[in-house]
């Protein structure tokens, strides 16, 4: 840019939404520009929205890049790029006073004598067109606009060309070459024309030398399990837990392993019980809808005390819900769905990372604990890409193990004595009595019996592994203020957003921290005593404040430790939490100010 | 993949005695009765080694088969042994994977997973005794009862069609289909002989009385009743004219058109046709991925994956 007469401006903490409709291909651009911050070191957070409907439909893909920690899309954009009137008009709003709106000139006619904003008309279709002949009508002007953004933010161009490159290498050389025709039109557009300035990224403030990855919350799950040594599983396609099956189904083969698509719900499920009865831990999973029909086979495999892995992606519900909105009003069901006293695990990533190293715990616990793990995630995790460090591959892979050892002639599949480790079929069992694993209950033996003192004693067996298990949980970091005014609980994707909150808060009047509960069931001991040093306990999470007025986490924990400052934020509008929706709920609830808060990290 | 196993001790035979593990729940003279004797007679002519015989079950009075069988077993839910047979199967080809269960169990709750288990050619040997009423829950009609059985929930007699279990294996792609009636104890090993040596998805339906809430429901095949017990007389490609009206059981349609005889019926092997198996078919997709990685490692496969994502 040297000819250039903009201005340079440095920029620390950006977030740009992309508005159009989900055929334009603004995922593309977004992912693209979501990788290339991970490669420069950058912190990164996107969103996208998408409608649930096959044929399109006005879709948004956001991007946050920052030179600091990033730790949620952010509440409001300072660059909108509208490709239609529709895209304009609903996400206008969205931009900050100041930001600037850059918009396809041949669909949208904004009002410019709105002075709040800057305004930078591009006739993109045409330019696109233009660019790449005839025949493409208006395909490729997504990679047009990355060329623009590239430009804008002197971006770096070859990284961004090997990122085409690789991504489009098994497409054809001839679609390559259109894309870099694209991109080059709109990395040559002359801005500066309708811009006064450019923006530069300030170097990362990232110094551990360690390399980024950059994905999505289904990716890291998908290469958590096959990290943790997950060979089999089982699925069934539903929005938004497909694209981890659909990965393990291509990846598994590669490692030796087998993933099954299957007829429903419920084979699934079966059919991960039965690997794992086989001596290979599985895994399953689905969203809200899928995972109400499992709950039966759940029960058993608590029931015959089975690992398995059950991961649910959560989404809108009840019934078919919102498909493709998010939600976090499972986790009643997971704790206590299916018939019975059916104790299980149930564990909650923060963040895209933790969706890696949380499937590696879940398979270190189910095998241990011979218990099925459920672990929630949810749209918003599913769906968004961050960069994290690089995972010390080397130190965390596990190698499979089918385990035949001979046991001895006093085996007991359900010893009162121990924890339950099966052996699979193939085990010799000195002596040659074989077990049997049953859903009824039984003995120690795993005969049938009804003996009430038995159901007793097993029920008991059952529950008390998973109390063994809270033990050796740490009791969870306490973020921000360490005792205090308030006291924010979160679990599973509210993470950046309320730690978000709290870091944006420092320097007022109320002194907040953070807890995030990750270990949902069994729960962490010791919460009690973080409990005891705020005055006020509020639980953030996106499910209804039901008819007692508590959110599930929070009703669970106010049963727990009959702490009657433990109160509900709750929001139920399929979004990801804003920090400035949580930092409202806390000033209605506590009804004084909290703060004048404003955006974390300006100012 | 690695495994640990212990190395092999010389081997006791497999007789009946050690075979037989509790004494069965089920009524006197009930037919499961001699599934199970049949059962026993032919593991000890196969001789597989103790610990690869694994006996699984869904729900139901037949279900509580893995309890009577000194094997490794499973008591599984109600309608889904298939999909929980098949997952044991298809990560563990060592083993030999048996399936047992009712009509209920298979026709009805399971319906659509028989179908599946069918289609993929899952290699194991599901047995159904069909009894033509729910008996663990004390007469309910189930998907094979008649018209006009009376049952608890069909007092005036049950109005809908019952399924016809080999037509419906037939369309659904199973690749061993026999039918047999337990009285016939000879007849029964065969067919579950031929199940087990054949390579896929092999269903026996074995008419076998409840004698506590349908009796006398299969007299019409027990000669020793008055019935007929009339058998398929397959094809021997041998030339002969005769040979020309012999079933030939790579004949689906000849199958079906068998499934039609007026009731009782015909018993043997209705359909038996060579196709890959889903075992098969997994392991080979599993062995061109690793020939395209070279054999490398998990850590080499993950690493360049995520090198991937840098």
């Amino acid at each position: 840019m040297s000819e250039s007469k903009q201005k340079k401006e440095n920029v620390n903490d950006v977030v740009i939404r992309l508005a159009g409709n989900s055929q334009d291909g603004i995922q593309t651009i977004g992912g693209f520009l979501a990788r290339l911050a991970g490669r420069s070191d950058q912190e990164v957070i996107t969103y996208m929205t998408i409608p649930s409907t096959i044929s399109g439909g006005p879709s948004i893909f956001q991007v946050r890049i920052g030179s600091g920690e990033v730790l949620s899309a952010g509440d409001s954009a300072d660059f909108l790029l509208a490709f239609y009137q529709h895209s304009y008009e609903e996400h206008l709003s969205f931009l900050k006073e100041g930001g600037v709106l850059i918009y396809d000139t041949e669909y949208v006619k904004p009002d410019v004598d709105d002075k709040r904003f800057v305004y930078v008309g591009v006739p993109i279709t045409g330019l696109t067109i233009e660019a790449m002949g005839g025949s493409a009508k208006d395909k490729g002007k997504n990679i047009f606009v990355l060329g623009l953004l590239a430009r804008m933010f002197s971006l770096n161009v070859e990284k961004l060309r090997t990122l085409m490159s690789e991504k489009l290498l098994n497409k054809g050389e001839d679609v390559l070459r259109n894309v870099l025709v694209a991109f080059d039109a709109g990395y040559g557009y002359q801005v500066d024309n309708v811009l006064d300035r450019y923006y530069a990224f300030e170097p990362s403030k990232q110094v551990d030398g360690k390399s980024q990855v950059t994905m999505d919350g289904n990716q890291a799950m998908t290469l958590g399990l096959i990290t943790a040594g997950i060979r089999y599983g089982a699925g069934y396609p539903i929005t938004p837990w497909s694209s981890i099956m659909e990965a393990l189904r291509s990846e598994l083969p590669k490692y030796g392993g087998k993933f099954i698509q299957v007829e429903d719900e419920l084979a699934a499920i079966s059919m991960a019980i039965g690997f794992s009865y086989s001596g290979n831990l599985a895994v399953t999973g689905s969203s809200g809808p899928g995972i109400s029909l499992k709950m039966e086979a759940l029960g058993w495999a608590v029931m015959a005390e089975i690992p398995v892995i059950l991961i649910n992606v959560q989404r809108g519900g009840p019934s078919t819900g919102l498909p493709t909105s998010v939600e976090q009003s499972d986790l009643l069901q997971a704790i206590y769905g299916s018939h019975g006293d059916t104790p299980r695990v149930v564990l909650s990533p923060k963040n895209v990372e933790d969706c890696f190293y949380v499937a590696l715990e879940a398979a270190r616990i189910a095998k241990k604990y011979s218990t099925p793990v459920i672990i929630l995630s949810d749209q918003a995790l599913a769906t968004r890409i961050e960069a994290f460090d690089e995972p010390n591959l080397e130190e965390l892979v596990v190698d499979p193990q089918l385990n035949l050892k001979t046991r001895p002639s006093d085996y007991l599949p359900y010893s009162m004595d121990k924890i339950t480790q099966h052996a699979p079929p193939g085990t010799i069992i000195e002596g040659g009595k074989y077990p049997v694993v049953t859903g009824l209950e039984h003995d120690e033996a795993g005969h049938p019996s009804g003996n009430p003192e038995l159901h007793m004693k097993m029920t008991a067996k059952r529950r008390e592994k998973l109390q063994i298990l809270a033990n050796e949980i740490d009791i969870p970091e306490v973020h921000g203020a360490q005792e205090g005014d308030i006291l924010f609980v979160g679990w599973g994707s509210t993470y950046g957003p309320l730690r978000e909150a709290v870091l944006g808060n420092t320097k007022f009047a109320k002194k907040l921290g953070h807890l995030h509960i990750r270990h949902l069931h069994p729960l962490p001991n010791g919460l009690e005593t973080i409990f005891s040093k705020f005055r006020q306990i509020f639980v953030v999470e996106m499910n209804d404040s039901g008819i007692y007025g508590y959110g599930q986490l929070a009703t669970l924990l106010r049963a727990r430790y009959c702490n009657s400052s433990i109160r509900s934020i709750n929001k139920t509008d399929g979004l990801p939490f804003k920090v400035r929706e949580i930092l409202e709920g806390a000033k209605r609830l506590s009804g004084d100010a909290v703060s004048n808060y404003s955006a974390y990290p300006y100012e | 993949m690695s495994t640990t196993a212990t190395p092999e001790a010389p081997r006791e035979k497999l007789t009946k005695k050690i075979l037989t593990a509790d004494h069965p729940t089920w009524c006197p003279g009930c037919g499961d009765f001699a599934v199970l004797h049949a059962f026993y007679k032919v593991l000890e002519k196969f001789q597989f080694p103790h610990e690869n015989i694994v006996t699984l079950a869904g729900i139901g009075c037949s279900s509580r088969f893995p309890y009577f069988v000194n094997t490794h077993g499973g008591h599984f839910i109600h309608g889904r042994a298939v999909p929980f047979a098949t997952g044991v199967s298809l990560a563990r080809d060592d083993l030999q994977v048996f399936v047992f269960g009712g009509d209920g169990d298979g026709f009805s709750i399971g319906g659509n997973h028989l179908d599946h288990g069918a289609r993929k050619n899952v290699n194991l040997t599901y047995v159904i005794m069909d009894n033509f009423v729910y008996g663990l829950t004390k007469k309910q009609t189930s998907p094979t009862s008649p018209i006009g059985f009376r049952s608890k929930t069909d007092p005036t007699g049950a109005v809908d069609q019952p399924i016809n279990p080999m037509k419906k294996l037939v369309t659904s792609g199973a690749t061993f289909i026999a039918r047999t009636h337990a009285t016939q104890i000879k007849h029964m090993m065969e067919m579950y002989q031929r199940a087990i040596n054949h390579n896929g998805f092999s269903v026996i339906e074995c008419l076998s009385e409840c004698v506590e809430f349908y009796a006398g429901a299969f007299d019409a095949g027990n000669p020793r009743k008055g019935g007929e017990f009339n058998l398929i007389d397959e094809k021997k490609f041998d030339g002969t004219p005769e040979d020309e009206d012999r079933h030939d059981t790579s004949d689906s349609m000849a199958a079906y058109q068998l499934a039609d005889m007026e009731w009782p019926g015909i018993f043997g092997v209705f359909y038996e046709k060579d196709r890959p198996t889903k075992n098969d078919l997994e392991n080979g997709i599993i062995k061109k991925a690793r020939e395209k990685t070279k054999e490398a490692s998990d850590l080499e496969l993950l690493q360049k994956t995520f090198n991937r994502l840098k």
